[in-house]
């Protein structure tokens, strides 16, 4: 490849956070680098990665609005999460979790595991249990 | 939390790189007075491979790979260049902390392992429960660790809990608290030797794996799975699985094709190192390679946005990868006999 052809096709992916470096050949064949903000076929696949987490967090706030699953299943997915990682943070064992998933059970969920619930999503205790978030 | 020692920064040269490990290591290397680019270190470390495992799977998907396990370039390098690094991990994060502030005391820049789940200055679409992610810790001012993140453009900061909570994230591979600095550097390395090895070793993994999942014979594999994939899997999987693939080959910072464009520039600074104008000519031809990995992901960016279609892409597409294998098994028989 050559520089002039290291694409430039910002679809955002990198926030203006940094550019990419890509190897390619310059005019008297030498290798270098050019910094590049994006290339469309990459943008679409990662795109479509996260479009299916997207779908999974959708299904999981449907869930949790319906009452058919607990707060957890919404934010175990948009924390691109699974059950083991969450047993993993929390010290606790995996179908403890799958548990919790039941509203019925958290629900009797006391403080203290709340709020290690809710410092491994990175929100507040009250966060975690108000459904406002999931309304928006 | 905070800390409570002084204040440090030590006289530690940030450079970008492609690829974190490579960067790491070559900034590393920098700092104790030895210049190798990024493609050098990655060419002596042996790090373009290819790997397809349908059986190892995240996120439900199979991996594929175009570099070895982590970890395996910086231990191929140290051992071809002589450099010996110290490497401890810690069972408390406060011990992993403490143990860093001795050695910024002491003016040694120090590697360590991290998640990029919680990494607050990278860009959230990459933010994934990844864990091999190399940075350099290079001083502390107040309650923020100084940086050097080889894929950022610039310096960056971490506070005290941020760093702690990147050192012990949980999920595969977790890196808990792992790091590493170089220990003894010696007084001449002979390079020549170094790249002569790195290549070889490079052409004996793209060549001779007897397991069809591995090398040259990987990609031809692949090619088969992919050719089966509408049939197997229905469209939303198929595109997945493919897209798959293209994710590994650009996202994770390769330098652009799968490596094989960095590959390219390491061979044309060997050429010069080693005055063996055959390398530089060679250089050329993994750049064409290159550009058919390109190609390949043109190919799977159409069948991902026509994701819910099944057309004659898969079959372009496996082509494609059936080119690569054969262009690659050539290439790499050529390369062995240029430094053989």
């Amino acid at each position: 490849m050559k520089t002039t052809d290291v694409p430039q096709d910002d679809a955002n992916m990198f926030q203006g956070k940094l550019r990419e470096p890509v190897y390619s050949l310059d005019a008297d064949g030498n290798y270098t680098t050019v910094k590049s903000v994006g290339w469309d076929p990459k943008n679409e696949v990662m795109k479509d990665a996260w479009d299916s987490v997207n779908e999974k967090i959708e299904n999981a706030r449907q869930d949790v609005l319906s009452g058919k699953r607990s707060p957890l299943a919404y934010y175990i997915e948009k924390n691109i999460m699974d059950l083991s990682l969450v047993a993993s943070y929390m010290g606790i064992w995996k179908c403890k979790v799958k548990r919790h998933l039941k509203p019925r059970n958290f629900n009797r969920l006391g403080d203290e595991m709340l709020e290690k619930y809710a410092s491994v999503f990175n929100i507040s205790k009250d966060q975690l249990i108000s459904l406002d978030e999931l309304r928006k | 939390m905070t800390n409570k020692h002084k204040n440090i920064s030590l006289d530690f040269t940030h450079k970008q790189s492609a690829h974190c490990e490579n960067g790491v290591v070559s900034n590393l290397l920098n700092f104790y007075g030895i210049e190798l680019s990024e493609p050098m270190v990655f060419g002596i470390g042996s790090g373009l491979f290819f790997s397809h495992m349908p059986f190892l799977k995240i996120g439900g998907i199979p991996v594929t790979s175009f570099r070895p396990l982590p970890g395996i370039i910086f231990k191929r390098i140290s051992r071809r260049l002589g450099i010996k690094f110290e490497k401890h991990k810690y069972s408390k994060p406060r011990k992993a902390m403490d143990a860093l502030d001795k050695n910024l005391e002491k003016g040694i820049p120090t590697g360590m392992l991290v998640g990029v789940y919680h990494l607050t200055y990278f860009p959230d679409p990459y933010r994934f429960h990844f864990n091999a992610h190399n940075i350099v810790v290079y001083g502390k001012s107040d309650n923020d660790y100084l940086v050097s993140d080889p894929i950022m453009e610039n310096y960056e900061k971490l506070s005290y809990d941020e760093l702690i909570r990147v050192r012990f994230a949980k999920g595969l591979f977790p890196p808990k608290g792992h790091m590493y600095w170089a220990k003894d550097i010696p007084e001449q390395i002979d390079l020549k030797r170094a790249i002569r090895k790195g290549i070889l070793h490079t052409c004996k993994d793209m060549l001779t794996i007897p397991v069809p999942m591995f090398g040259a014979k990987g990609i031809k594999f692949l090619s088969k799975k992919v050719r089966r994939y509408p049939d197997k899997l229905g469209a939303r999987k198929a595109a997945s699985f493919t897209g798959q693939i293209v994710r590994a080959q650009e996202e994770i910072g390769t330098g652009g094709a799968g490596f094989r464009y960095m590959y390219g520039a390491f061979l044309q600074e060997a050429s010069v190192v080693m005055q063996n104008e055959e390398l530089k000519k060679i250089s050329y031809e993994i750049s064409e390679i290159g550009d058919m990995w390109r190609e390949f992901a043109i190919i799977t960016g159409r069948i991902v946005k026509n994701r819910n279609t099944i057309d004659e892409s898969y079959s372009l597409a496996a082509d494609m990868l059936l080119n690569i294998s054969k262009r690659e098994t050539d290439f790499f028989k050529k390369l062995k006999r240029c430094v053989s």
